[in-house]
């Protein structure tokens, strides 16, 4: 099914006699859907408002992202979470589209500084479970009118609402952008490096640590304030400075990972604690963004890596498996009973028959 | 404004309700001396006050826990109240209400540089929460203008903003978990030092709840290293829209400002007379302020003035020195207080596209000739928050009820124009039957849905944020 409106869109979620898989280009999801019926948002697509000047854009969940950045290039602008293209690590093709970067709050290492694709998500339209058609914020920067259903909806994976139509805030795109490379550093050191970087006025928007192949330090902005900024930080660190960020979209989408067998486990951890969880986790490989607040790691099918590592302040995705692994091993990490508790109330009330997305999430 | 009858079973009840929060309370934690629960009767939103049947004042996660359940069983209604800063009236207590103040929960829990995360308990204001860090070279960055008095736990409430959050965002991009206690007793750990949630992104709920939800005892909050220094500029033009104009143009040119702030002529005349900070007497300011080290704040300013000066300003003033900085800051801290001293007034919060600034600005002025009544407008133009303030009389009579219509026809036209009735003081039980101006009965039924699954029989808070008449069946139930 793919409607081609959000009436249509309605008529279909109420008329569904049974679970339904939500899918917007199918480049991005994970985990197992308990639903042989796809229901394709890419019918509910166009920019429906753009205003440079305003800094927002307003486009149907369908959009494809591609369509959308190329839009906000042209007039010097950028969503500024960085979206990850999956395909490559998850052996997919598809188009990615704005629905599905909301549905899996898609960021990538701008997280660090301009925040989540949550945090730039401003409005949100969606049909529940129920086929009722409900809106929450708009398209101004700055909304606090009534209970936040957009930070709800946005990583909610299509469980608590099929998205129709998203708004974002913007950000301009930087005249320059320069990497801070430092080589030889073992993991601990090197989320230490990464942490003095994050604590310096320096702005650093990308942090990350490839273990093996070095540590890397983003700054973006006016080319003047790009080489002051990096120059201080070579002081600050040593290193090498590097023109540009030409390494950053294989960090973002974890092309390390891309040519090699195995599950693929997405953590987020309080940073200083990545290199003892990754020591405990005894992957193959590992790579470290965020200042180390993100960790990729490569281990073979079948592990259960929450097991291995013990409690740790965090949780762990497993974002790339086999059916044997997903089978065995939940997708998302379990919550504690009263916060699972919580989610399973919400899931009841906007999805009350069960049939977006189930066996997804919980 | 209507708030509901309170309920006389509770009010018959009061001393026995006391008696059983002193049974899980130490004895200067429970106050229900009328004389001394008076100091609760209002927040900031003054104009509404009604003191609480009692009030508590918990010093730990496990007392607020031991009260909120006692309420519950007891079907008592409980009205959170952080340092009672709101401008909303979303800690305006009900007569038959335990108001739980969280100002004795203020200690530093947890300070860790290298994670770049502060925890602190949720009573502790929002000022110090910086003063706790800033000799190590960082700041929190939410910094609404009471930020000397108001609470974590409010600011949490309310999502709240501030005249730097162009930049740095609002409360929400700036919170990385809490403790909160829901109604019933339940104390849940959501988030912490990471960034993003395991599940559904329950803390974006958190925040911005309006204590509809639970009551936060503790807050982890992201911390930013201060940069190397700020310096504004200020621009004078003889008309709100190119002022608006040149806001957009410096946000189309790349230049991503901390703050860019916008006065009108009536709020500037009032400023100058109170402050005497040597404003222009022009139709429109801007103040814009930039970041970074001396070279980098030169070179933004300079780009900045560039596009200004295609505007043709009256005056521009770019600050060189932390004096000269001061000074273009002094009317605009002061415009509040300026406009106190020459009358009461209402303050709005609505929200517009930047696009619409002139119109909205010039409709406004069209507005309140008609309705008889003065307003003056300061507001963070980089986001479209308006604060028009409406002048008023509380002597006379009749002049609050006509503000008032006014306020609601202003909110009305920020919707109508693609904004939002608030950007960051929160409905409260001002704005609350005017939701459905903004919001359908599919909307309000989706965030009442999630009420009803956080605190089922609607005793917190009670009769904010939704319309009365919506609201009315949930909370007799």
């Amino acid at each position: 099914m793919r409607p081609a409106s959000e009436a249509e869109l309605v008529e279909v979620v109420r008329g569904a006699q049974g679970p339904l898989r939500i899918v917007g280009g199918g480049s991005r999801g994970i985990g197992q859907v308990l639903a042989d019926e796809a229901l394709e948002t890419g019918g509910l697509a166009g920019i429906r408002l753009y205003e440079p000047g305003a800094l927002t854009l307003v486009a149907g969940a369908g959009t494809a992202l591609a369509e959308v950045e190329a839009v906000l290039a042209a007039e010097g602008q950028r969503l500024a979470f960085e979206v990850p293209d999956l395909r490559g690590l998850l052996g997919r093709g598809g188009i990615s589209t704005l629905g599905g970067v909301v549905a899996a709050n898609a960021s990538g290492p701008r997280r660090v500084q301009a925040g989540a694709c949550r945090d730039s998500l401003i409005g949100v339209r969606f049909v529940d479970g129920a086929g009722n058609l409900i809106k929450s914020g708009g398209r101004v920067m700055k909304n606090v009118t009534g209970l936040d259903l957009v930070k709800l909806l946005a990583g909610s994976q299509g469980t608590l609402g099929v998205i129709s139509e998203v708004a974002f805030k913007l950000r301009p795109m930087p005249e320059a952008a320069a990497t801070l490379v430092l080589e030889g550093l073992d993991d601990a050191a090197a989320v230490a490096l990464m942490a003095r970087a994050l604590g310096s006025p320096y702005e650093v928007s990308g942090a990350a640590h490839w273990p093996g192949q070095g540590t890397f330090l983003r700054l973006e902005g006016f080319a003047g304030s790009v080489a002051y900024r990096a120059g201080r930080l070579r002081e600050m660190l040593g290193g090498a400075i590097e023109d540009g960020a030409a390494r950053w979209p294989g960090i973002r989408d974890v092309a390390p990972f891309h040519a090699r067998t195995g599950a693929v486990w997405r953590l987020s951890v309080r940073p200083s604690q990545a290199p003892g969880i990754v020591a405990r986790a005894g992957a193959e490989a590992a790579l470290y963004d965020w200042g180390g607040g993100l960790v990729w790691l490569l281990l073979a099918e079948g592990v259960d890596l929450r097991a291995r590592i013990g409690a740790m302040a965090g949780h762990a995705t497993l974002v790339r498996a086999s059916a044997e692994t997903r089978a065995r091993i939940a997708t998302f990490q379990p919550e504690p009973p009263a916060l699972a508790a919580l989610a399973a109330g919400l899931r009841a009330r906007f999805d009350p028959r069960g049939i977006l997305n189930p066996g997804l999430m919980a | 404004m209507q708030m509901p009858t309170p309920n006389p079973v509770i009010l018959a009840r009061k001393a026995q309700i006391v008696a059983r929060l002193r049974g899980v309370l130490p004895r200067d934690a429970v106050v229900d001396d009328p004389a001394e629960t008076r100091a609760y009767e209002c927040d900031a939103l003054s104009a509404y006050h009604c003191p609480p049947l009692c009030a508590v004042l918990p010093r730990s996660t496990a007392e607020v826990a031991a009260v909120l359940r006692l309420c519950h069983e007891m079907g008592v209604p409980v009205v959170p109240r952080g340092a009672g800063t709101s401008l909303s009236g979303g800690a305006l207590p009900t007569a038959d209400c335990v108001l739980l103040g969280v100002a004795r929960l203020n200690a530093v829990l947890e300070i860790d540089l290298a994670d770049r995360v502060i925890r602190v308990q949720a009573g502790r204001t929002n000022l110090s929460v910086t003063g706790a860090i800033e000799a190590d070279g960082f700041f929190y960055a939410p910094d609404p203008s009471s930020q000397l008095a108001c609470a974590i736990a409010g600011n949490i409430a309310m999502n709240s903003g501030g005249a730097h959050c162009l930049k740095y965002g609002v409360t929400t991009n700036n919170l990385l978990g809490v403790t909160l206690v829901l109604m019933d007793g339940t104390v849940v750990e959501i988030g912490g030092a990471h960034l993003d949630a395991p599940g559904l992104d329950l803390l974006g709920l958190i925040c911005g709840s309006e204590g509809q939800l639970g009551v936060v005892t503790e807050a982890s909050l992201r911390i930013l290293p201060k940069p190397e220094g700020a310096r504004p500029v200020l621009i004078g033009f003889d008309a709100s829209a190119v002022a608006g104009a040149c806001v957009a143009d410096i946000i189309k040119a790349g230049i991503l400002p901390v703050a860019i702030e916008f006065m009108d002529r009536p709020c500037i005349r009032a400023t100058e007379a109170f402050a005497h900070a040597g404003y222009p007497d022009c139709e429109a300011l801007l103040i814009v302020e930039v970041e970074g080290s001396p070279a980098e704040i030169d070179d933004q300013l300079a780009r900045i003035a560039a596009i200004a000066r295609r505007h043709h300003p009256v005056e521009l003033r770019e600050s060189r020195s932390a004096a000269e900085s001061a000074r273009i800051w002094l009317g605009r801290k002061a415009a509040f207080g300026a406009m106190g001293q020459i009358n009461d007034y209402i303050c709005l919060d609505g929200v517009i596209p930047v696009s619409g600034l002139a119109d909205v600005l010039g409709r406004i002025g069209v507005m309140a000739a008609a309705a008889g009544l003065e307003v003056a407008n300061v507001f963070h133009a980089g986001d479209g928050n308006l604060h028009p303030l409406i002048l008023y009389d509380a002597n006379q009579p009749g002049d609050l009820a006509r503000a008032e219509a006014l306020g609601a026809a202003i909110l009305t036209l920020c919707v109508e124009v693609g904004g939002c009735l608030t950007g960051e003081h929160g409905v409260g039980v001002e704005k609350r039957d005017l939701m459905a101006v903004q919001f359908d009965a599919a909307d309000l039924a989706a965030q009442m849905a999630v009420k009803d699954v956080f605190d089922p029989a609607w005793l917190l808070n009670p009769a904010k944020v939704f319309p009365l008449a919506l609201s009315a069946g949930r909370r007799a139930a």
